[in-house]
């Protein structure tokens, strides 16, 4: 007899993905949707996508979904939110989206305990833009506005975004996780579960950061992409859960 | 039954929103409108599905707004001309993803900081879109606490029945002064007619997609049309204008909110002296009411615009009357308040200039 061991999530389109071979997008969207389906909230999520390459998550994603102006998908997701408490509001966003233009509207998202949930997908480049610094490229980190590589003395260093989130009184649950591994994408699906469990129980603002690889704008070969986070990304980013309110959810 | 309350401005717009139904609101502090907020603030309190929320910025506000309006409700922010470029962004969007939204623009002396004195100087802002891309607000100019409250009932009703936003475009002037009010009947939110596009999860249905990227040409030049189609409907729908002793004028004021009451009691004061002047006050500031303006300039050849800005509407009165009267202008930028007294001797000495007293 024949078992089905794998198959599309019931909240994934029939889409051919566009995304570069080797970037994480497709694996996170395929998680989110996993996670959706299993938690049973499929027909009361809406999704904010960002701009950025994820700005076409809604060719795979099958849900209500709102676009949002450049970095504020938290902004968005507040007023989506506020209007129906009872739905599961989520925002999707890059790194140059969430930690540079937009950065004002997540950390007072997150201050004021706004019930949602954010996945924060961390490349440390500008990907859809063609690869210029993002803020959270790392020290010596080549992009096409940091020749010779970022030096902190003329570009600033990486911002750990997660960590000043987590200072605010009003977020209770963020962790950095990654999708370059089947370790790590198991660990970020887990990660995912709870972000979601968290904003049903009503607990405030969750928050995942996914460390994704970028192998287009990182001029890598796929698999180097995915050593490379292990070997100089977690370095600067390691994996942890930042910030844990909420324990168990039962 | 409705009574008469006496009440300032802001307060009439704030109440006037709650009374449409309007039950999320989100704004930046900034001088001369807070006393909108706070009422806001208060009123939303004392609802059980109201929210108010002070944004961190009014960039935060407005993308609150677009949130707000996405989940189907009637939704406003307010704030003043700095404020307002700030927002810019966020009314884009509205426009593009033909989302409603009320927006209240009590204007400031500028550019820049500028002061915070009543001025009109956000006409073109306001009028011409104020944000990237090809779109259109609707425009809203009241010209007293009882025109605040029945045009921000409106402002919320053309904003759901075009799905666009609307603004309305008020100074401190207004929102400070106190006068008697009628309010409309309040609208039970929930007997509105429901919104068939909303994302409040796809239960049952089709899942929807609220978005303005359109990466294609084609259908980027589509939905230009299509707003422009709106636009056109709403210019045939919507155009509103209040005249004032025009029947048997040889000289017309045009002029809107603050400025046309300083003009209309300008012309109180020149009819006394026997001068036939009137006014044509738009109401709706975009779409411009042209018709009127058009069929009156049959018999009138000479208008008067009076703006509290170096010149800005007039444009639009040169452009419906294209050269079929003589367009002359009067402004004081800055925040600076004309009197009647000062108004009435620039209509007195324009009267006179262009020989009207002769029949």
């Amino acid at each position: 007899m024949e078992k089905k061991v794998f198959q599309r999530p019931r909240y994934l389109k029939k889409a051919v993905f566009h995304y570069c071979p080797g970037c994480g997008h497709s694996i996170i969207h395929r998680l989110i949707a996993e996670v959706i389906e299993e938690l049973e909230i499929g027909n009361r999520v809406v999704a904010v996508p960002p701009a950025g390459c994820a700005v076409l998550a809604y060719n795979y994603l099958d849900m209500d979904m709102g676009e949002a102006p450049h970095g504020r998908g938290a902004a968005v997701a507040t007023g989506i939110k506020r209007i129906l408490p009872d739905r599961i509001v989520f925002s999707y966003q890059g790194d140059g989206d969430i930690a540079a233009i937009g950065t004002a509207e997540t950390i007072h998202a997150a201050n004021r305990g706004e019930n949602i949930t954010v996945f924060f997908v961390n490349n440390g480049v500008y990907g859809m833009t063609g690869g210029q610094m993002a803020p959270t490229t790392i020290d010596g980190q080549n992009s096409t506005t940091t020749p010779g590589g970022r030096d902190p003395s003329r570009d600033g260093s990486p911002l750990d975004l997660s960590r000043m989130l987590a200072i605010a009184r009003g977020s209770v649950y963020i962790e950095r996780t990654a999708v370059n591994s089947y370790k790590n994408i198991r660990r970020t699906k887990k990660a995912i579960t709870k972000a979601f469990r968290t904003q049903m129980a009503g607990r405030g603002f969750s928050l995942v950061e996914i460390l994704s690889p970028c192998p287009t704008n990182w001029k890598m070969s796929p698999v180097d992409a995915a050593r490379w986070v292990d070997d100089t990304f977690m370095k600067v980013f390691p994996l942890k859960v930042i910030k844990d309110e909420v324990g168990k959810l039962s | 039954m409705a009574e008469k309350q006496l009440m300032r401005g802001s307060h009439v717009i704030g109440e006037a929103a709650v009374r449409a139904g309007c039950r999320f609101y989100a704004g930046y502090p900034i001088t001369p409108q807070n006393e909108l907020g706070e009422y806001l603030s208060a009123a939303m309190a004392g609802l059980e599905d109201g929210t108010f929320i002070q944004a961190e910025s009014e960039l935060a506000a407005i993308n609150m707004v677009i949130g707000a309006s996405m989940a189907g409700a009637r939704a406003m922010t307010s704030s003043s001309s700095p404020g307002i470029s700030l927002k810019q962004e966020g009314i884009s969007y509205l426009a593009a993803q033909e989302l409603p939204a009320v927006i209240v623009n009590t204007m400031r002396g500028g550019p820049g900081l500028g002061n915070i004195a009543p001025a009109q100087g956000d006409y073109f802002q306001a009028t011409r879109g104020g944000g990237h891309g090809d779109y259109r607000v609707i425009v809203l100019a009241p010209a007293s606490a009882q025109e605040l409250a029945n045009l921000t009932r409106k402002a919320f009703e053309y904003a759901d029945r075009y799905r666009t936003p609307v603004m309305i475009l008020g100074d401190g002037m207004m929102g400070q002064m106190m006068e008697p009010v009628t309010f409309p009947d309040p609208v039970n939110p929930k007997k509105l007619a429901p919104k068939p596009w909303i994302l409040d999860g796809a239960d049952g249905r089709p899942s929807r997609l609220i978005r303005s990227l359109l990466l294609d040409t084609s259908m980027e030049e589509e939905h230009n049309w299509k707003l422009a189609r709106k636009y056109e409907a709403i210019a045939r729908e919507i155009a509103e204008e209040d005249c004032y002793l025009t029947e048997d004028a040889r000289l017309v004021v045009v002029a809107y909110g603050t400025a046309a009451r300083i003009a209309k009691g300008a012309i109180k004061r020149v009819r006394e002296m026997g001068l036939k002047v009137g006014m044509f006050r738009p109401v709706t500031l975009y779409p411009y009411p042209q018709k009127h303006l058009l069929e009156m300039s049959r018999a009138v050849k000479d208008f008067l615009v009076f703006e509290m800005s170096t010149g800005q509407m007039v444009e639009d009165v040169k452009l419906v009357l294209e050269g079929r009267a003589r367009v002359h202008f009067y402004g004081r930028p800055g925040g600076i308040v004309s009197t009647p007294d000062e108004i009435a001797k620039v209509i007195s000495s324009l009267y006179y200039r262009q020989h009207l007293e002769e029949e």
